[in-house]
């Protein structure tokens, strides 16, 4: 790991200041992310900012009947709170099927969004990686390509998103509160809030360096059967080869966004609309666009059945 | 060239980003070509198991290396260094933790118990105990971090928080093999005495059911 010099702030201002202060300072909550990537000097900031003292670790009650998720509110807890459970299942859902106990502990609301992805090439640093180090390439494409993406891919990076806490929050339209050095509060509706790659994979979302997450809001509640189906090489922690997040509503209408498929959650809302006449009618719109490799041509089938399987649950 | 067959890994790759470097100088390259910073120390207070220990250490410091190599508390143990086996686990403020993945001076008032805090060998734990008794274990590196992850989980449990495999997620969960094999995934055993564990932890959370 390379030295690094330490702060505490106890502000969003001050947290945002200090990182406009030293180019290149990166926020550190949990960690879990930022110093494994660290420890593999994939990540090398010269200035860590420690947003622990914030306290925004708080789940409060909008005005508008929904939620408003401090950004530092731990997996756990957001995964456990009563009020996730009842209303937002497929939110606590999708937590408890990423990471482990222990990560989940120490992980945050924020961390998750802002966690990079596992692309084997993306960690080794023997090997080209436009997401690690621009303009040197992709040695995934053409390489073992099993576990990464199928849609919205480009010729620089095939790469997908890693979390499925951000896939459970894409199908509730949760939206995420920033704040810039300049006391700027910003609101980025969780569609636009993570990139496709194009030809700036090294770029994962649309928040501008050194502006701070403060916090994830949800809409109110909207009723329904809440899923989550995460397929994956073994029972438990390990990461999505696909999930779906999917709201089924009684007459068959409801949302679904899919996760391990793309650089971000994955939802079309135009194909919701064949909800009703089932998973082969809205795959059919929603993975249209897919341009799998040889080795992964396997997840477009996958998602559709995950699909179906969560579609024939929810209607018990 | 024969003499980059002595260097490490990393001194290959060290090499090879130089003469990267030299000949086509990309952005990111030259970042990384920049003079690396110096070590900062801080100093960090914590209580671990029971007694406050004032360390100061480089900024680099994982949790698991102060325990280890300052605090000389080496039942928590090392495996990958990436939070992926579990083997570091120790509970802090009431919740385990991989403590390889935790900065120790970001611990400022923590409370951090070790695999020492929970028992000694006079005065066991009842998991310890327990793992004793159904061969929770071979070689045991794995142990101590499996013993601080199962008393976290039968506190998780009793506490009602849900799992991946709990049936309803408002549902007070029961302590079954299928929970607690869901919650012990993030402790990995190489030896393989996952079925003694499930057994060590069904008698614990049966006796104080």
């Amino acid at each position: 790991m390379r030295p690094f010099t330490y702060e505490r702030v106890t502000t969003p201002a001050a947290a945002a200041l200090a990182a406009r202060a030293k180019p290149g300072a990166k926020f550190i909550a949990g960690g879990t992310n930022l110093l494994d990537l660290m420890k593999l000097e994939i990540e090398t900031p010269p200035h860590l900012i420690d947003v622990g003292p914030l306290g925004l670790d708080k789940i409060e009650e909008t005005s508008r009947g929904g939620l408003r998720i401090g950004a530092l509110v731990s997996n756990t807890e957001l995964a456990g709170d009563s009020r996730v459970r009842r209303d937002y299942g497929v939110l606590s859902r999708a937590l408890l099927a990423g990471a482990s106990g222990q990560l989940r502990n120490k992980a945050t609301t924020a961390g998750n969004l802002l966690q990079r992805t596992r692309c084997p090439y993306f960690y080794d640093t023997a090997q080209a990686c436009n997401k690690r180090k621009p303009g040197s390439g992709c040695a995934a494409i053409g390489g073992f390509s099993r576990q990464l993406g199928v849609i919205g891919v480009s010729d620089s990076c095939i790469a997908t998103h890693p979390s499925d806490m951000a896939v459970a929050m894409r199908v509730l339209d949760a939206q995420v509160e920033t704040v810039n050095a300049a006391g700027e509060v910003r609101t980025i509706p969780m569609a636009e809030f993570h990139r496709l790659p194009e030809d700036r994979p090294h770029i994962d979302t649309v928040l501008p360096p050194g502006d701070l997450i403060t916090a994830v809001t949800l809409p109110q509640p909207i009723g329904g059967v809440h899923v989550y189906r995460k397929v994956r090489d073994r029972a438990s922690y390990a990461f999505a080869l696909v999930s779906v997040a999917a709201v089924v509503q009684a007459d068959g209408t409801g949302r679904v966004a899919f996760g391990g498929l793309a650089h971000k959650p994955w939802r079309v809302e135009a194909a919701e609309a064949a909800m009703p006449q089932g998973a082969k009618a809205v795959a059919a719109i929603a993975l249209a666009e897919a341009k799998p490799t040889h080795e992964n041509a396997f997840k477009v089938t996958l998602a559709e059945r995950t699909l179906a399987a969560v579609i024939s649950d929810a209607r018990g | 060239m024969a003499g980059e067959i002595e260097l490490s890994r990393r001194g290959v790759l060290m090499v090879g980003g130089a003469t990267a470097a030299l000949t086509t100088v990309s952005p990111a390259e030259a970042q990384t070509a920049l003079p690396e910073s110096s070590p900062t120390s801080m100093g960090v207070s914590m209580e671990v198991n029971g007694t406050t220990r004032t360390l100061e250490l480089d900024t680099r410091t994982t949790l698991l290396d102060a325990l280890r190599e300052h605090l000389h508390l080496t039942g928590t143990k090392k495996g990958c260094d990436h939070g992926q086996c579990g083997a570091c686990t120790v509970i802090v403020d009431g919740q385990r933790i991989n403590s390889c993945l935790s900065l120790a001076v970001m611990h400022e008032g923590s409370k951090v118990t070790t695999i020492e805090g929970l028992g000694q060998p006079d005065n066991l734990h009842p998991m310890q105990a327990a793992f004793i008794k159904h061969d929770g274990y071979q070689c045991g590196y794995c142990t101590p971090g499996q013993i601080c992850s199962a008393v976290a989980v039968l506190e998780e449990i009793r506490a009602g928080m849900p799992s991946h495999v709990s049936a309803s997620l408002t549902d007070r969960p029961r302590a079954t093999t299928e929970e607690m094999r869901e919650r012990m995934s993030g402790n990995i055993c190489r030896c393989g005495a996952y079925s003694n564990i499930a057994d060590a932890m069904a008698e614990v959370a049966g006796a104080r059911a």
